[in-house]
């Protein structure tokens, strides 16, 4: 039973390195968006690590099964939710227009909400035209 | 893809309810089953439509199989991200080259959209930062030289969904088309 309780103090270990390697990012990394890509990721699997290596340490202190079912069912949840927390914050501040990094070197997404806007006005200044031919 | 009967949906609604609520009980006790299975039936009864489209198609015994082949393949992903991630914020030199690339993607299911935007935002270096019908807008920390080069727009989205959604799409596609 001690070889799960030491799998399980393994994996918090590697979890909290983990915590820290995304809080070390948010300071390290110049704008939001590669702040979102550092810290995303390895809170993700800082938490992971942390969450399932309870449940292991529990089950091998001699605590019920139980504990590795349910934190495996939390795992899972953080980890189909944290991603889509992290897409809504980072389209958010590109929408709020906060700038890019200067040393970033390509923005297709900038070319295509232009390109969106441009096929809007041409599509609002052709309605009227229409409606006069059809009158 | 057709929409599934409404019972069919109900179904498969049910079937995932109860088995959340096997693993957040984490008992076989008779009287826990038989909330969960009472508790289920209101939930499934009041949201299936929301929840699927496919239903019971879901169930099938081969999107099954490739599903749970899938989770070691991303878990796998994931550890690559992050051990990526370490090396680029310990690394003295700070090795960041970002920008936003555009992918294209062959699913057509919102489900799979949404499963491959989430491991996108997982894997090594990407985050997605929209999607648009079939189009991808992705943050990458390093684009490589080849998407970097590329003069026309269709050879730019070429080398970014090979190296960004393909890896995913062949599980995926199997898994929600």
């Amino acid at each position: 039973m001690s070889v799960l309780a030491a799998i399980g103090e393994i994996l918090v270990l590697i979890g909290t390195f983990f915590y820290f390697l995304s809080a070390l990012g948010l300071i390290r990394m110049p704008d939001v968006y590669n702040r979102m890509q550092t810290s995303t990721k390895s809170a993700t699997l800082g938490s992971l690590g942390v969450i399932v290596g309870t449940g292991i340490w529990a089950v091998g202190k001699g605590h019920s099964l139980a504990w590795i079912v349910q934190t495996i069912a939390v795992a899972g949840f953080l980890l189909l939710t944290n991603p889509i927390s992290a897409h809504a914050l980072i389209r958010a501040a590109y929408k709020r227009g906060i700038p890019l990094w200067h040393g970033s070197v390509v923005d297709k997404y900038a070319e295509h909400l232009a390109g969106k806007t441009e096929a809007n006005k041409t599509s609002e200044e052709e309605t009227p035209e229409a409606e006069g031919v059809s009158a | 893809m057709e929409e599934a009967s409404p019972a069919s949906k109900f179904a498969y609604t049910f079937i995932v309810l109860f088995v959340v609520w096997l693993f957040f009980t984490a008992s076989l006790d008779p009287q826990e089953l038989a909330m969960g299975a009472i508790m289920s039936l209101v939930v499934a009864a009041l949201t299936y439509d929301v929840f699927t489209k496919a239903g019971l198609r879901n169930l099938h015994p081969k999107r099954v199989a490739y599903a749970i082949a899938y989770i070691p393949y991303f878990l796998w992903a994931m550890i690559m991200a992050n051990l990526d991630v370490a090396y680029r914020v310990l690394h003295p030199a700070r090795p960041i080259r970002p920008g936003i690339v555009k992918c294209k993607t062959v699913l057509n299911s919102d489900t799979g959209k949404l499963a491959l935007a989430n491991s996108i935002t997982l894997t090594p270096g990407t985050i997605t930062l929209d999607v648009d019908g079939d189009e991808y807008f992705i943050h990458w920390i390093w684009v490589p030289d080849e998407v970097l080069r590329a003069k026309e727009e269709s050879e730019h989205v070429e080398h970014a969904s090979e190296a960004i959604t393909k890896p995913f799409e062949k599980f995926l596609r199997v898994i929600f088309e």
